[in-house]
Protein backbone atom coordinates (compact mmCIF):
# COMPACT_ATOMS: atom_id res chain seq x y z
CA UNK A 1 0.00 0.00 0.00
CA UNK A 2 2.81 2.22 -0.28
CA UNK A 3 1.59 3.12 -3.68
CA UNK A 4 -1.15 6.01 -1.97
CA UNK A 5 -0.28 9.49 -2.85
CA UNK A 6 -0.31 12.08 -0.34
CA UNK A 7 -3.55 13.16 -1.82
CA UNK A 8 -5.28 9.74 -1.15
CA UNK A 9 -3.72 9.55 2.24
CA UNK A 10 -5.62 12.78 3.42
CA UNK A 11 -8.79 11.60 1.40
CA UNK A 12 -8.93 8.22 3.82
CA UNK A 13 -7.57 10.05 7.03
CA UNK A 14 -10.59 12.69 6.27
CA UNK A 15 -12.80 9.58 5.95
CA UNK A 16 -11.93 7.75 9.03
CA UNK A 17 -12.51 10.94 10.81
CA UNK A 18 -15.99 11.60 9.66
CA UNK A 19 -16.53 8.15 10.94
CA UNK A 20 -15.26 8.54 14.17
CA UNK A 21 -17.19 11.86 15.02
CA UNK A 22 -20.27 10.74 13.70
CA UNK A 23 -20.02 7.35 15.70
CA UNK A 24 -18.87 9.75 18.53
CA UNK A 25 -20.82 12.75 19.04
CA UNK A 26 -24.15 11.14 20.27
CA UNK A 27 -21.90 8.80 23.21
CA UNK A 28 -20.11 12.12 23.84
CA UNK A 29 -23.65 14.24 24.40
CA UNK A 30 -24.79 12.06 26.81
CA UNK A 31 -21.28 11.92 28.85
CA UNK A 32 -21.51 15.67 28.35
CA UNK A 33 -25.15 15.55 29.61
CA UNK A 34 -24.57 13.26 32.68
CA UNK A 35 -21.69 15.67 33.94
CA UNK A 36 -23.60 18.86 34.07
CA UNK A 37 -24.70 20.14 37.00
CA UNK A 38 -28.93 20.75 36.75
CA UNK A 39 -28.79 24.61 36.12
CA UNK A 40 -25.85 23.97 33.25
CA UNK A 41 -28.59 21.22 31.46
CA UNK A 42 -30.12 24.20 29.91
CA UNK A 43 -27.04 24.88 28.46
CA UNK A 44 -26.70 23.53 25.10
CA UNK A 45 -23.12 23.52 24.81
CA UNK A 46 -21.40 19.88 24.50
CA UNK A 47 -18.72 21.36 26.80
CA UNK A 48 -20.46 21.39 29.78
CA UNK A 49 -20.13 24.73 31.70
CA UNK A 50 -20.42 23.39 35.43
CA UNK A 51 -19.46 20.14 36.09
CA UNK A 52 -20.78 17.51 38.95
CA UNK A 53 -20.55 13.88 39.71
CA UNK A 54 -23.99 14.22 41.23
CA UNK A 55 -25.50 12.28 38.40
CA UNK A 56 -23.78 9.54 39.19
CA UNK A 57 -23.88 8.89 42.85
CA UNK A 58 -27.62 9.63 42.79
CA UNK A 59 -28.15 6.65 40.31
CA UNK A 60 -25.50 4.28 41.98
CA UNK A 61 -27.02 4.97 44.93
CA UNK A 62 -30.77 4.39 44.04
CA UNK A 63 -32.61 1.44 44.22
CA UNK A 64 -34.35 2.36 41.14
CA UNK A 65 -31.60 1.89 39.15
CA UNK A 66 -29.32 -0.27 40.96
CA UNK A 67 -32.14 -3.17 41.28
CA UNK A 68 -32.71 -3.19 37.67
CA UNK A 69 -29.15 -2.94 36.44
CA UNK A 70 -28.48 -6.23 38.72
CA UNK A 71 -31.33 -7.73 37.08
CA UNK A 72 -30.14 -6.66 33.44
CA UNK A 73 -26.84 -8.54 34.25
CA UNK A 74 -28.27 -11.73 35.59
CA UNK A 75 -30.64 -11.96 33.37
CA UNK A 76 -28.44 -11.31 30.21
CA UNK A 77 -26.25 -14.07 32.08
CA UNK A 78 -28.83 -16.57 32.21
CA UNK A 79 -30.01 -16.23 29.06
CA UNK A 80 -27.00 -15.70 27.51
CA UNK A 81 -25.63 -19.39 29.40
CA UNK A 82 -28.77 -21.39 28.28
CA UNK A 83 -29.10 -20.05 24.57
CA UNK A 84 -25.45 -20.27 23.88
CA UNK A 85 -25.60 -24.21 25.65
CA UNK A 86 -28.77 -25.08 23.50
CA UNK A 87 -27.80 -23.25 20.31
CA UNK A 88 -24.11 -24.80 19.84
CA UNK A 89 -26.10 -28.44 20.64
CA UNK A 90 -27.52 -27.89 17.58
CA UNK A 91 -25.31 -26.13 15.38
CA UNK A 92 -23.04 -29.10 16.32
CA UNK A 93 -24.95 -31.08 14.33
CA UNK A 94 -26.05 -28.68 11.50
CA UNK A 95 -21.74 -28.45 10.74
CA UNK A 96 -21.08 -32.37 11.61
CA UNK A 97 -23.97 -34.84 11.48
CA UNK A 98 -25.98 -35.43 8.15
CA UNK A 99 -29.81 -35.61 9.14
CA UNK A 100 -33.21 -35.77 7.62
CA UNK A 101 -34.93 -32.03 8.57
CA UNK A 102 -31.89 -30.16 8.23
CA UNK A 103 -32.85 -27.72 6.22
CA UNK A 104 -36.67 -27.35 8.13
CA UNK A 105 -34.18 -26.75 11.20
CA UNK A 106 -32.55 -23.31 9.60
CA UNK A 107 -35.62 -22.25 7.94
CA UNK A 108 -37.27 -22.44 11.39
CA UNK A 109 -34.14 -20.71 12.87
CA UNK A 110 -34.77 -18.13 10.13
CA UNK A 111 -37.94 -17.24 10.62
CA UNK A 112 -37.87 -17.07 14.09
CA UNK A 113 -34.63 -14.71 13.59
CA UNK A 114 -37.55 -12.30 11.27
CA UNK A 115 -40.37 -12.71 13.82
CA UNK A 116 -41.81 -9.19 14.86
CA UNK A 117 -41.50 -9.37 18.45
CA UNK A 118 -44.69 -7.17 19.00
CA UNK A 119 -46.59 -10.24 17.22
CA UNK A 120 -45.65 -11.68 20.50
CA UNK A 121 -45.77 -9.65 23.14
CA UNK A 122 -50.20 -9.64 23.21
CA UNK A 123 -50.16 -13.53 23.45
CA UNK A 124 -46.95 -14.18 25.70
CA UNK A 125 -48.32 -10.98 28.44
CA UNK A 126 -51.53 -13.20 28.54
CA UNK A 127 -49.83 -16.27 29.08
CA UNK A 128 -47.06 -15.42 31.02
CA UNK A 129 -50.00 -13.93 33.44
CA UNK A 130 -51.60 -17.09 33.47
CA UNK A 131 -48.52 -19.04 34.59
CA UNK A 132 -47.14 -16.51 37.00
CA UNK A 133 -44.36 -15.71 34.98
CA UNK A 134 -45.25 -12.11 34.63
CA UNK A 135 -42.53 -9.90 36.51
CA UNK A 136 -39.93 -12.76 37.14
CA UNK A 137 -36.86 -13.36 35.63
CA UNK A 138 -37.74 -16.05 33.76
CA UNK A 139 -40.72 -14.16 32.16
CA UNK A 140 -38.12 -12.29 30.02
CA UNK A 141 -34.92 -14.68 30.33
CA UNK A 142 -37.58 -17.73 28.59
CA UNK A 143 -38.32 -15.09 25.28
CA UNK A 144 -35.05 -13.83 25.23
CA UNK A 145 -33.36 -17.89 25.25
CA UNK A 146 -35.61 -18.09 22.36
CA UNK A 147 -34.53 -15.45 20.40
CA UNK A 148 -31.16 -15.54 21.20
CA UNK A 149 -31.33 -19.37 19.28
CA UNK A 150 -31.31 -18.42 15.92
CA UNK A 151 -28.64 -15.83 15.95
CA UNK A 152 -26.10 -18.60 18.36
CA UNK A 153 -27.33 -21.55 15.65
CA UNK A 154 -25.98 -19.04 12.82
CA UNK A 155 -23.37 -17.81 13.65
CA UNK A 156 -22.15 -21.34 16.03
CA UNK A 157 -22.80 -23.81 12.96
CA UNK A 158 -20.67 -20.80 10.68
CA UNK A 159 -17.96 -21.40 13.15
CA UNK A 160 -18.27 -25.20 13.68
CA UNK A 161 -18.15 -25.68 9.81
CA UNK A 162 -14.37 -24.19 10.38
CA UNK A 163 -13.08 -26.64 12.79
CA UNK A 164 -10.77 -29.58 11.28
CA UNK A 165 -12.87 -32.61 10.64
CA UNK A 166 -9.82 -35.18 11.14
CA UNK A 167 -9.43 -34.36 15.10
CA UNK A 168 -13.25 -35.77 15.46
CA UNK A 169 -12.81 -39.00 13.40
CA UNK A 170 -9.10 -39.28 15.26
CA UNK A 171 -10.98 -39.24 18.63
CA UNK A 172 -13.78 -41.77 17.40
CA UNK A 173 -10.83 -44.50 15.73
CA UNK A 174 -9.24 -43.91 19.61
CA UNK A 175 -12.44 -45.05 20.69
CA UNK A 176 -14.69 -41.72 21.63
CA UNK A 177 -18.19 -42.17 21.37
CA UNK A 178 -19.75 -39.04 19.02
CA UNK A 179 -20.72 -37.51 22.72
CA UNK A 180 -17.26 -37.75 23.88
CA UNK A 181 -15.87 -36.33 20.68
CA UNK A 182 -18.14 -33.81 21.14
CA UNK A 183 -17.41 -32.39 24.18
CA UNK A 184 -13.47 -33.27 24.22
CA UNK A 185 -12.31 -32.64 21.25
CA UNK A 186 -14.72 -30.16 18.81
CA UNK A 187 -15.77 -28.03 22.55
CA UNK A 188 -12.72 -26.45 23.00
CA UNK A 189 -11.95 -25.77 19.76
CA UNK A 190 -15.26 -24.15 19.34
CA UNK A 191 -14.22 -22.08 22.44
CA UNK A 192 -13.85 -18.84 20.58
CA UNK A 193 -16.50 -18.89 18.17
CA UNK A 194 -18.34 -19.48 21.72
CA UNK A 195 -17.49 -16.45 23.20
CA UNK A 196 -18.26 -14.44 19.59
CA UNK A 197 -21.70 -15.74 20.10
CA UNK A 198 -22.36 -14.82 23.39
CA UNK A 199 -21.42 -11.61 23.39
CA UNK A 200 -23.79 -11.42 20.22
CA UNK A 201 -26.27 -12.32 22.30
CA UNK A 202 -25.83 -10.65 25.66
CA UNK A 203 -25.16 -7.59 23.41
CA UNK A 204 -29.10 -8.67 22.18
CA UNK A 205 -30.54 -9.43 25.62
CA UNK A 206 -28.98 -6.23 27.21
CA UNK A 207 -30.38 -3.83 24.52
CA UNK A 208 -34.22 -5.44 24.47
CA UNK A 209 -36.32 -2.83 25.32
CA UNK A 210 -40.03 -3.96 24.02
CA UNK A 211 -39.91 -7.60 25.78
CA UNK A 212 -38.69 -5.67 28.82
CA UNK A 213 -41.22 -2.95 29.52
CA UNK A 214 -44.27 -5.46 28.54
CA UNK A 215 -43.36 -8.32 30.72
CA UNK A 216 -41.70 -6.17 33.69
CA UNK A 217 -44.41 -4.21 35.79
CA UNK A 218 -41.91 -3.25 39.54
CA UNK A 219 -38.18 -3.30 39.69
CA UNK A 220 -37.94 -6.57 41.00
CA UNK A 221 -37.29 -7.76 37.37
CA UNK A 222 -37.60 -4.30 35.80
CA UNK A 223 -33.77 -4.14 33.51
CA UNK A 224 -32.14 -1.39 33.39
CA UNK A 225 -33.22 0.28 29.89
CA UNK A 226 -36.63 -0.33 30.75
CA UNK A 227 -36.09 1.73 33.91
CA UNK A 228 -34.71 4.58 33.06
CA UNK A 229 -38.41 5.83 31.67
CA UNK A 230 -39.79 5.91 35.22
CA UNK A 231 -37.18 7.95 36.85
CA UNK A 232 -38.29 10.81 38.69
CA UNK A 233 -36.69 14.81 38.22
CA UNK A 234 -36.80 17.33 40.47
CA UNK A 235 -40.22 17.78 39.73
CA UNK A 236 -43.65 16.87 37.92
CA UNK A 237 -42.79 19.17 35.21
CA UNK A 238 -38.69 18.49 34.62
CA UNK A 239 -36.87 15.63 32.59
CA UNK A 240 -34.64 13.77 34.94
CA UNK A 241 -32.12 14.40 31.79
CA UNK A 242 -29.01 14.47 33.93
CA UNK A 243 -30.15 10.87 35.78
CA UNK A 244 -31.38 9.15 32.50
CA UNK A 245 -28.41 10.55 30.93
CA UNK A 246 -26.01 8.93 33.25
CA UNK A 247 -28.18 5.80 33.86
CA UNK A 248 -27.22 5.78 29.90
CA UNK A 249 -23.59 6.13 29.81
CA UNK A 250 -23.40 3.31 32.80
CA UNK A 251 -25.05 0.64 30.67
CA UNK A 252 -23.05 1.86 27.54
CA UNK A 253 -20.03 1.50 29.63
CA UNK A 254 -19.87 -2.16 28.98
CA UNK A 255 -20.69 -2.47 25.53
CA UNK A 256 -17.77 0.07 24.61
CA UNK A 257 -15.53 -2.31 27.10
CA UNK A 258 -16.47 -5.53 25.01
CA UNK A 259 -16.46 -3.45 21.64
CA UNK A 260 -12.60 -2.64 22.41
CA UNK A 261 -11.26 -6.18 23.67
CA UNK A 262 -13.50 -8.08 21.28
CA UNK A 263 -13.69 -6.05 17.97
CA UNK A 264 -12.64 -8.51 15.69
CA UNK A 265 -14.17 -11.41 17.19
CA UNK A 266 -17.83 -9.61 16.91
CA UNK A 267 -17.11 -8.60 13.62
CA UNK A 268 -16.29 -11.87 12.68
CA UNK A 269 -19.37 -13.35 14.40
CA UNK A 270 -21.28 -10.79 12.81
CA UNK A 271 -20.89 -11.54 9.07
CA UNK A 272 -20.10 -15.29 9.81
CA UNK A 273 -23.42 -15.38 10.95
CA UNK A 274 -25.72 -13.23 8.65
CA UNK A 275 -23.40 -13.55 5.66
CA UNK A 276 -22.07 -17.52 5.33
CA UNK A 277 -25.62 -18.17 7.06
CA UNK B 1 -15.45 -21.47 2.10
CA UNK B 2 -19.18 -21.03 1.30
CA UNK B 3 -19.97 -17.19 1.83
CA UNK B 4 -23.67 -16.63 1.35
CA UNK B 5 -26.76 -17.44 3.18
CA UNK B 6 -28.04 -20.24 -0.09
CA UNK B 7 -24.50 -21.82 0.52
CA UNK B 8 -26.68 -23.10 3.71
CA UNK B 9 -29.18 -25.03 1.68
CA UNK B 10 -26.04 -25.97 -0.48
CA UNK B 11 -24.81 -27.90 2.69
CA UNK B 12 -27.88 -29.27 3.63
CA UNK B 13 -29.19 -30.55 -0.26
CA UNK B 14 -27.15 -34.15 0.66
CA UNK B 15 -29.27 -34.90 3.41
CA UNK B 16 -31.78 -33.76 2.07
CA UNK B 17 -31.42 -35.60 -1.18
CA UNK B 18 -30.61 -39.11 -0.11
CA UNK B 19 -32.46 -41.56 -1.27
CA UNK B 20 -35.32 -43.24 0.20
CA UNK B 21 -34.29 -46.41 -0.69
CA UNK B 22 -30.77 -45.79 1.14
CA UNK B 23 -32.64 -45.50 4.36
CA UNK B 24 -32.36 -49.97 4.94
CA UNK B 25 -28.66 -49.37 3.94
CA UNK B 26 -27.83 -47.33 6.66
CA UNK B 27 -24.84 -47.96 8.48
CA UNK B 28 -25.01 -48.13 12.43
CA UNK B 29 -22.61 -44.82 12.16
CA UNK B 30 -25.35 -43.20 10.48
CA UNK B 31 -27.76 -43.99 12.75
CA UNK B 32 -26.30 -42.79 15.65
CA UNK B 33 -25.66 -39.69 14.22
CA UNK B 34 -29.09 -39.14 13.63
CA UNK B 35 -30.35 -39.90 16.94
CA UNK B 36 -27.13 -37.95 18.52
CA UNK B 37 -28.58 -34.90 15.66
CA UNK B 38 -32.31 -35.58 16.99
CA UNK B 39 -31.09 -34.88 20.28
CA UNK B 40 -29.39 -32.26 19.71
CA UNK B 41 -31.18 -29.98 18.27
CA UNK B 42 -34.46 -31.06 20.07
CA UNK B 43 -33.98 -28.45 23.08
CA UNK B 44 -32.76 -25.32 20.99
CA UNK B 45 -35.97 -26.72 18.05
CA UNK B 46 -38.66 -26.80 21.34
CA UNK B 47 -37.92 -23.97 23.00
CA UNK B 48 -37.77 -21.79 19.55
CA UNK B 49 -41.52 -23.32 19.15
CA UNK B 50 -43.31 -23.08 22.55
CA UNK B 51 -41.94 -19.29 22.41
CA UNK B 52 -43.19 -18.34 19.29
CA UNK B 53 -45.31 -20.84 17.57
CA UNK B 54 -48.19 -21.07 20.78
CA UNK B 55 -47.91 -17.53 21.52
CA UNK B 56 -48.89 -17.11 17.93
CA UNK B 57 -51.36 -19.84 17.11
CA UNK B 58 -53.10 -18.05 20.74
CA UNK B 59 -52.60 -14.79 19.30
CA UNK B 60 -55.18 -15.95 16.36
CA UNK B 61 -57.49 -17.07 18.74
CA UNK B 62 -57.01 -13.85 20.64
CA UNK B 63 -57.28 -11.69 17.64
CA UNK B 64 -61.09 -13.61 16.89
CA UNK B 65 -61.90 -12.33 20.56
CA UNK B 66 -63.72 -9.36 21.32
CA UNK B 67 -61.71 -9.25 24.98
CA UNK B 68 -60.78 -6.12 26.71
CA UNK B 69 -58.97 -6.55 29.76
CA UNK B 70 -61.43 -4.08 31.59
CA UNK B 71 -64.43 -6.31 30.67
CA UNK B 72 -62.99 -9.47 30.87
CA UNK B 73 -66.60 -11.12 31.76
CA UNK B 74 -67.96 -9.54 27.85
CA UNK B 75 -65.22 -11.67 25.82
CA UNK B 76 -66.89 -13.93 23.25
CA UNK B 77 -65.72 -15.12 19.76
CA UNK B 78 -66.47 -11.96 17.18
CA UNK B 79 -64.87 -14.38 14.27
CA UNK B 80 -63.04 -11.57 12.03
CA UNK B 81 -65.09 -8.45 13.24
CA UNK B 82 -61.42 -7.19 14.92
CA UNK B 83 -59.74 -7.53 11.15
CA UNK B 84 -62.11 -5.23 10.37
CA UNK B 85 -62.29 -2.75 12.84
CA UNK B 86 -58.23 -2.50 11.94
CA UNK B 87 -58.52 -2.68 8.66
CA UNK B 88 -61.13 0.02 8.45
CA UNK B 89 -59.24 2.24 11.18
CA UNK B 90 -57.15 5.18 10.00
CA UNK B 91 -54.62 4.64 12.79
CA UNK B 92 -53.90 1.31 11.26
CA UNK B 93 -53.39 2.40 8.03
CA UNK B 94 -51.27 5.95 9.18
CA UNK B 95 -49.15 3.43 11.43
CA UNK B 96 -48.29 1.33 8.74
CA UNK B 97 -47.74 3.83 6.10
CA UNK B 98 -45.31 5.73 8.57
CA UNK B 99 -43.78 2.53 9.06
CA UNK B 100 -42.96 1.57 5.68
CA UNK B 101 -41.94 4.86 4.63
CA UNK B 102 -39.00 4.93 7.92
CA UNK B 103 -38.65 1.55 6.92
CA UNK B 104 -37.78 2.64 3.01
CA UNK B 105 -35.68 5.57 3.52
CA UNK B 106 -33.65 4.58 6.89
CA UNK B 107 -32.86 1.15 4.94
CA UNK B 108 -32.13 3.00 1.47
CA UNK B 109 -30.07 5.67 2.96
CA UNK B 110 -28.23 3.17 5.25
CA UNK B 111 -27.42 1.17 2.47
CA UNK B 112 -25.79 4.12 1.16
CA UNK B 113 -23.69 5.16 3.88
CA UNK B 114 -23.25 1.34 4.66
CA UNK B 115 -21.21 0.95 1.43
CA UNK B 116 -19.09 3.73 2.09
CA UNK B 117 -18.33 2.87 5.45
CA UNK B 118 -17.54 -0.17 4.04
CA UNK B 119 -15.62 1.38 1.87
CA UNK B 120 -13.29 3.18 4.16
CA UNK B 121 -13.21 0.17 6.64
CA UNK B 122 -12.00 -1.39 3.36
CA UNK B 123 -9.57 0.97 2.09
CA UNK B 124 -8.43 2.55 5.37
CA UNK B 125 -4.58 1.47 6.30
CA UNK B 126 -4.20 3.69 9.60
CA UNK B 127 -5.62 3.36 12.97
CA UNK B 128 -7.76 0.51 10.78
CA UNK B 129 -8.79 -1.91 14.05
CA UNK B 130 -9.29 1.70 16.21
CA UNK B 131 -11.63 2.93 13.32
CA UNK B 132 -13.67 -0.24 13.06
CA UNK B 133 -13.59 -0.17 17.26
CA UNK B 134 -15.27 3.42 16.92
CA UNK B 135 -17.65 2.64 14.16
CA UNK B 136 -19.03 -0.34 16.16
CA UNK B 137 -20.41 1.65 18.74
CA UNK B 138 -23.84 2.75 17.42
CA UNK B 139 -24.40 -0.76 16.86
CA UNK B 140 -23.56 -1.84 20.87
CA UNK B 141 -25.18 0.83 22.33
CA UNK B 142 -28.41 0.21 23.56
CA UNK B 143 -31.37 1.85 20.92
CA UNK B 144 -33.28 3.49 24.25
CA UNK B 145 -29.60 4.94 25.69
CA UNK B 146 -29.43 6.74 22.10
CA UNK B 147 -32.83 7.55 22.13
CA UNK B 148 -32.75 9.29 24.69
CA UNK B 149 -28.90 11.29 23.63
CA UNK B 150 -31.22 12.36 20.50
CA UNK B 151 -34.45 13.18 22.41
CA UNK B 152 -32.32 15.70 24.70
CA UNK B 153 -30.13 16.97 21.96
CA UNK B 154 -32.98 18.27 19.83
CA UNK B 155 -34.83 19.63 23.56
CA UNK B 156 -35.21 23.41 22.35
CA UNK B 157 -33.08 25.02 24.49
CA UNK B 158 -30.98 22.74 25.84
CA UNK B 159 -29.72 20.31 22.87
CA UNK B 160 -27.20 21.33 20.91
CA UNK B 161 -29.33 19.87 17.67
CA UNK B 162 -31.93 22.04 18.54
CA UNK B 163 -29.25 25.03 19.71
CA UNK B 164 -27.86 24.50 15.98
CA UNK B 165 -31.38 24.56 14.48
CA UNK B 166 -32.96 27.75 15.55
CA UNK B 167 -34.01 26.22 18.89
CA UNK B 168 -36.41 24.16 16.72
CA UNK B 169 -38.60 21.74 18.56
CA UNK B 170 -38.90 19.02 15.67
CA UNK B 171 -40.35 15.97 17.96
CA UNK B 172 -43.88 18.19 18.44
CA UNK B 173 -44.48 17.96 14.57
CA UNK B 174 -45.04 14.95 12.37
CA UNK B 175 -42.81 15.38 9.40
CA UNK B 176 -39.81 16.78 11.17
CA UNK B 177 -40.45 14.03 14.57
CA UNK B 178 -40.04 11.04 11.58
CA UNK B 179 -37.24 12.52 10.17
CA UNK B 180 -35.27 12.60 13.71
CA UNK B 181 -36.77 8.90 14.17
CA UNK B 182 -35.02 7.87 10.38
CA UNK B 183 -31.59 10.05 11.73
CA UNK B 184 -31.39 8.40 15.28
CA UNK B 185 -32.36 4.88 13.11
CA UNK B 186 -29.33 5.59 10.68
CA UNK B 187 -27.07 6.28 13.48
CA UNK B 188 -27.79 3.17 14.84
CA UNK B 189 -27.99 0.71 11.89
CA UNK B 190 -25.05 1.99 9.41
CA UNK B 191 -22.59 0.04 11.35
CA UNK B 192 -24.34 -3.27 11.26
CA UNK B 193 -24.92 -3.02 7.26
CA UNK B 194 -21.52 -1.12 7.01
CA UNK B 195 -20.03 -4.52 8.64
CA UNK B 196 -22.10 -6.76 6.37
CA UNK B 197 -21.20 -5.48 3.34
CA UNK B 198 -17.99 -5.65 4.01
CA UNK B 199 -17.93 -8.50 4.76
CA UNK B 200 -18.82 -8.84 1.18
CA UNK B 201 -16.71 -6.34 0.09
CA UNK B 202 -13.48 -8.16 1.21
CA UNK B 203 -14.67 -10.76 -0.99
CA UNK B 204 -14.33 -9.02 -4.31
CA UNK B 205 -10.67 -9.98 -5.92
CA UNK B 206 -8.08 -6.96 -5.74
CA UNK B 207 -6.71 -8.27 -9.08
CA UNK B 208 -10.12 -7.62 -11.32
CA UNK B 209 -10.66 -4.29 -10.06
CA UNK B 210 -6.55 -3.32 -11.14
CA UNK B 211 -7.50 -5.24 -14.38
CA UNK B 212 -11.03 -3.43 -15.16
CA UNK B 213 -8.64 0.21 -14.12
CA UNK B 214 -6.17 -1.01 -16.19
CA UNK B 215 -8.29 -1.87 -19.28
CA UNK B 216 -9.45 1.89 -18.60
CA UNK B 217 -12.75 1.88 -16.45
CA UNK B 218 -13.24 4.61 -14.15
CA UNK B 219 -13.46 3.86 -10.56
CA UNK B 220 -17.33 4.33 -10.36
CA UNK B 221 -17.47 1.62 -13.65
CA UNK B 222 -15.89 -0.65 -11.76
CA UNK B 223 -17.86 -0.15 -8.58
CA UNK B 224 -21.08 -0.64 -10.62
CA UNK B 225 -19.76 -3.32 -13.04
CA UNK B 226 -17.30 -5.11 -10.86
CA UNK B 227 -18.32 -4.67 -6.68
CA UNK B 228 -21.77 -4.44 -6.93
CA UNK B 229 -22.79 -7.80 -8.90
CA UNK B 230 -20.53 -9.55 -6.74
CA UNK B 231 -21.37 -8.53 -3.32
CA UNK B 232 -25.06 -9.15 -4.74
CA UNK B 233 -25.80 -11.92 -2.21
CA UNK B 234 -24.02 -9.95 0.89
CA UNK B 235 -25.90 -7.27 -0.10
CA UNK B 236 -29.56 -8.69 -0.21
CA UNK B 237 -28.63 -10.75 3.06
CA UNK B 238 -28.35 -7.23 4.72
CA UNK B 239 -30.97 -5.59 2.91
CA UNK B 240 -33.51 -8.49 4.43
CA UNK B 241 -31.98 -8.26 7.49
CA UNK B 242 -32.06 -4.65 7.86
CA UNK B 243 -35.73 -4.42 6.25
CA UNK B 244 -37.36 -6.49 8.35
CA UNK B 245 -35.67 -4.89 11.89
CA UNK B 246 -36.74 -1.70 10.51
CA UNK B 247 -40.24 -2.75 10.33
CA UNK B 248 -40.33 -3.91 13.53
CA UNK B 249 -39.03 0.08 14.54
CA UNK B 250 -40.42 0.57 18.19
CA UNK B 251 -37.69 1.68 20.82
CA UNK B 252 -36.93 5.12 18.94
CA UNK B 253 -40.62 5.80 18.29
CA UNK B 254 -41.98 5.44 21.66
CA UNK B 255 -38.86 7.25 23.85
CA UNK B 256 -38.65 10.46 21.21
CA UNK B 257 -42.47 10.72 20.95
CA UNK B 258 -44.25 8.10 22.29
CA UNK B 259 -45.94 7.84 19.01
CA UNK B 260 -48.00 10.67 19.33
CA UNK B 261 -48.11 13.26 16.64
CA UNK B 262 -48.90 10.60 13.93
CA UNK B 263 -45.69 9.04 14.46
CA UNK B 264 -46.32 6.05 15.55
CA UNK B 265 -45.54 2.63 14.30
CA UNK B 266 -47.18 -0.86 14.12
CA UNK B 267 -45.58 -1.90 16.80
CA UNK B 268 -45.84 1.19 18.64
CA UNK B 269 -49.36 0.92 17.69
CA UNK B 270 -50.35 -2.63 18.96
CA UNK B 271 -47.89 -1.73 21.94
CA UNK B 272 -50.41 1.27 23.34
CA UNK B 273 -53.37 -1.17 22.80
CA UNK B 274 -52.16 -3.80 24.71
CA UNK B 275 -51.40 -1.92 27.61
CA UNK B 276 -53.10 1.75 27.24
CA UNK B 277 -56.58 0.42 25.55
CA UNK B 278 -55.99 -3.31 27.21
CA UNK B 279 -57.91 -4.68 24.14
CA UNK B 280 -56.09 -7.88 23.43
CA UNK B 281 -58.25 -8.78 20.67
CA UNK B 282 -57.48 -5.88 18.92
CA UNK B 283 -53.43 -6.00 19.82
CA UNK B 284 -53.47 -9.45 18.99
CA UNK B 285 -55.18 -8.75 15.45
CA UNK B 286 -52.41 -6.24 14.96
CA UNK B 287 -49.99 -8.50 15.89
CA UNK B 288 -50.91 -11.09 13.23
CA UNK B 289 -51.36 -8.21 10.33
CA UNK B 290 -47.65 -7.30 11.53
CA UNK B 291 -46.55 -11.18 11.35
CA UNK B 292 -48.39 -11.21 7.73
CA UNK B 293 -46.76 -8.04 6.78
CA UNK B 294 -43.45 -9.07 7.54
CA UNK B 295 -43.75 -12.54 5.84
CA UNK B 296 -44.65 -10.87 2.82
CA UNK B 297 -41.36 -8.83 2.59
CA UNK B 298 -39.23 -11.92 3.71
CA UNK B 299 -41.16 -13.81 0.41
CA UNK B 300 -40.38 -10.73 -1.62
CA UNK B 301 -36.72 -10.65 -0.81
CA UNK B 302 -36.67 -14.43 -1.15
CA UNK B 303 -37.65 -14.29 -4.52
CA UNK B 304 -35.41 -11.88 -5.04
CA UNK B 305 -32.77 -14.88 -3.39
CA UNK B 306 -34.48 -16.80 -5.83
CA UNK B 307 -32.20 -15.27 -8.61
CA UNK B 308 -29.37 -14.89 -6.81
CA UNK B 309 -29.29 -18.41 -5.65
CA UNK B 310 -26.46 -19.98 -6.66
CA UNK B 311 -24.68 -17.78 -4.52
CA UNK B 312 -21.69 -19.15 -4.08
CA UNK B 313 -20.94 -19.66 -7.96
CA UNK B 314 -21.90 -15.85 -8.25
CA UNK B 315 -18.29 -15.10 -7.69
CA UNK B 316 -16.94 -17.11 -10.87
CA UNK B 317 -19.63 -15.60 -13.21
Amino acid sequence: MAALTVRQRTGWTTANLVVVILALIPVLWLVSLSLKTPAAVTDPSIWPSQWTWGNYSGILQSSQFLRPLVNSIGIGLISTAVSVALASMAAYAIARLSFPGKSVLIGLALLIAMFPLIALVTPMFTIERALGLFNTWFGLIIPYVAFGLPLGIYTLSAFFREIPWELEKAAKMDGATPFQAFTMVIAPLAAPGMVTTAILVFLACWNDFLLAISFTSTISSRTAPAAMEYFSGGSVFTTPTGPISAAAVVITIPIIIFVLFFQRRIVAGLTSGAVKG
Amino acid sequence: MSTTVPATGATTTPAHAKPKRARAQLSEGAKADRRLAFWLCAPAVLVMIAVTGYPLIYAVILSLERYNLELPQDTKFIGFANYGAVLTSQYWWQALWVTLIITAISVGITFVLGMLLAEVLHRTVFFRGGVRTISLIPYGIVTVAAAYSWQFAWTPNEGYLSAAFNNGAPLTNQVEAIAVIIVAEIWKTTPFMGLLLLAGLSLVPDDLLRAARVDGATPWQAFTRITLPLMKPAILVALLFRTLDSFRIFDNIFILTSGNNGTASVSTLGYDNLFNALNLGIGSTIAILIFICVAIIAVIFILGFGTAAPGSDAGKR
